[in-house]
């Protein structure tokens, strides 16, 4: 606490320093012991890098129609051809990416995050609340993941922020269901036992003791439902009910290619190689992370 | 028994959630047609007698009574749009999505289950690592898009296209075959994928445990260990967790069949939902949600009859 109170610039930079080359050494281990799990994590950063770093990584304004040169196949100045309007299809992958990546992280923090909160308090209290919440979980379950976000989108509207909250909605009970597993058998240890019987009242237990413990299964599971929400909205934006025509997304490019009668393979073939790989670097990278996380469970797709 | 008992307050539950997004979220279902701050398509009072029609100024506990009153007896009302009957429609057009889920299914255990057990029996061999790259392909490969590039590839390869029209199985059963083949294939790839993924952890477990060591340590042949002692064990997670793949497979189904253009429930409900035909939209949700809780029901029930130890409820 002290060394905190007295640093000056120095030893916070030092610090920081230190907290990066540890993190370094870190990577290193993990990468040695799962090769791949660590090669899907860096195809993750690079397309998180690709995403933020859009505007320079873009060759072209991905909204600039460019009418001499309407679905042109690949050629050297546009890898992946144009569409319909002449637009540079590599930057509006780019974009596009920026766009789906975005709502594949925000959507899945916020479900996640509020299912496991709610997973956690209902598995710690137990009683009445935990058996009412069990139910409209099951309810919410009873409906499948896809056509759920597709009647929220469909009376919601469409924008960035509806998507959002239609994606996080239908991933609620896949962060309760498996948090609350978690903390009811943390509830039986004794070090929470031990807390609760020296008189701590229970948001404080959930708060230092039962919480920490959900970390490592909640990392796990926001890893693989972005692969998902990633695979729902790009479901959306191919049905058309995703984000409204300028902003590209990898689905709704998908479905503009698609909904004209003669598809060009490039219009095709490039958005959705794209999702494929996003979806399997977030699947792969889930999975190393829960074995080296959790060994004892197996891989499984929830 | 038990089992179906409790399926009852789910059933009574997704039918008020369903109910409930549909009408209490912002805007009524005319309000799409209604918009006083634009071009007005319809008077105040037309409006009124409209809704006055369709029951929608009654109370919302009202209109949801009715609604789940005549859905119980098949009765899902008539299109906002085409006016015919709901039910007439999805019953036809349901028939198509109903062979292409059951074609899948059958794709996925026939292709899965063989690959799971090859790779579980000869773990890290080059077919266990061809095997796992293709599940973990398939798993991931959104089904709308493969579908998409198998289109293009007919068309462009063989400028073939399956029938336009649409035609049910007893009345031109090749043309049926057609239109339902692509879109089975698809969905069949990504469920036998799971299904491998599944079956081969599941037995790799199994194959540890000391009672197959046993049998082998007999001199039993290795078809007979597999078939007769590992098999059945493995394969309870496999089932229980076919639940979930079933959800996977019943959202994908709408925009595989999106993809292939099939005359299925799912592209009645895509095209539903860019009509704005809230009563069109809100009766197929009801019946992918019906059809799903009917088949985790099914899942459940033949999870105790395979593992007599359980018994449910």
């Amino acid at each position: 606490m002290q060394s905190i109170l007295k640093a000056n610039g120095f030893d916070v930079l030092r610090h920081i320093l230190k907290l990066v080359m540890g993190s370094v050494q870190k990577y290193r281990v993990f990468a040695r012991r799962r090769t791949v799990a660590a090669i899907w994590l860096t195809v993750i950063g690079l397309l998180v890098l690709i995403s933020v770093a859009a505007p320079l990584a873009a060759p072209h304004d991905p909204y600039k129609p460019d009418f001499k040169k309407v679905t042109v196949g690949p050629n050297i100045d546009n890898w992946f051809g144009t569409d319909f309007l002449g637009r540079d299809q590599v930057s509006r992958i780019v974009y596009g990416g920026r766009t789906s990546l975005f709502i594949g992280f925000v959507s899945v923090f916020l479900g996640i995050g509020i299912g496991s909160l709610w997973g956690m308090v209902s598995g710690y209290l137990g009683g009445k609340f935990d058996l009412v919440s069990q139910r409209i979980l099951e309810i919410l379950m009873a409906i499948p993941g896809l056509i759920l976000a597709m009647i929220l989108m469909f009376i919601l509207g469409a924008s960035v922020w509806t998507l959002i909250v239609a994606i996080a909605f239908t991933r609620l009970a896949f962060g309760a269901r498996v948090i609350r597993a978690v903390s009811l058998s943390v509830r039986e240890m004794a070090y929470v036992e031990a807390a609760r019987s020296i008189g701590a009242p229970s948001w404080r237990v959930m708060a230092f003791h039962v919480a920490p413990q959900t970390f490592a299964p909640f990392l796990v599971l926001v890893t693989t439902n972005i692969g998902i929400a990633i695979l729902i909205e790009a479901s959306l934006g191919f049905i058309g009910l995703g984000i409204a025509p300028p902003t590209p997304t990898w689905g709704s490019m998908l479905g503009v290619a698609a909904s004209n009668l003669e598809p060009f393979w490039w219009l095709v073939f490039f958005p959705g190689l794209f999702i494929t790989v996003a979806v399997l670097a977030f699947n792969l990278a889930g999975d190393g992370l829960q074995d080296v996380l959790d060994p004892r469970s197996r891989g499984s797709l929830g | 028994m038990t089992r179906l008992l409790i399926a009852i307050p789910t059933i009574f539950g997704v039918t008020v959630i369903i109910f409930l997004i549909m009408r209490a979220l912002p805007g009524d279902p005319l309000s799409v047609f209604y918009d006083p701050s634009q071009i007005v398509i319809m008077s105040d009072r037309e409006r009124a007698s409209i809704m006055a029609d369709l029951g929608l100024d009654r109370p919302l506990v009202v209109q949801y009574s009715v609604w789940a009153g005549n859905a119980l007896t098949g009765d899902l009302g008539t299109s906002f749009l085409r006016g015919d009957a709901i039910s007439e429609t999805i019953r036809r057009r349901g028939a198509i999505s109903a062979e292409i889920g059951i074609l899948s299914i059958l794709i996925a255990w026939l292709l899965g289950l063989p690959v799971g057990i090859l790779s579980a029996m000869r773990p890290n061999s080059f077919a266990d690592g061809v095997a796992s790259l293709f599940t973990v392909l398939f798993l991931a490969i959104p089904g709308f898009w493969l579908g998409l590039l198998i289109v293009l590839g007919l068309i462009h390869g063989w400028s073939y296209h399956p029938p336009i029209i649409s035609s049910q199985i007893w009345q031109d059963p090749w043309a049926n075959l057609q239109i339902v083949a692509g879109p089975a294939l698809v969905l069949g790839l990504a469920q036998a994928a799971f299904v491998a993924r599944m079956a081969r952890s599941s037995l790799f477990e199994v194959f540890r445990e000391d009672y197959v060591r046993t049998a082998r340590a007999k001199g039993m042949r290795e078809s007979v260990v597999l078939f007769r002692h590992a098999l059945p064990n493995a394969l309870l997670p496999v089932i229980t967790l076919s639940g979930v793949l079933l959800g996977f497979a019943l959202g994908g189904s709408v925009t595989v069949e999106r993809a292939f253009g099939t005359p299925g429930l799912g592209n009645t409900l895509i095209s539903g939902a860019i009509d704005r035909d809230t009563t069109m939209v809100q009766s197929i949700v009801l019946v992918y949600s019906m059809v799903f809780i009917g088949m985790n029901l099914l899942v459940d029930l033949s999870y105790s009859w395979i593992d007599p130890r359980i018994r449910l409820g």
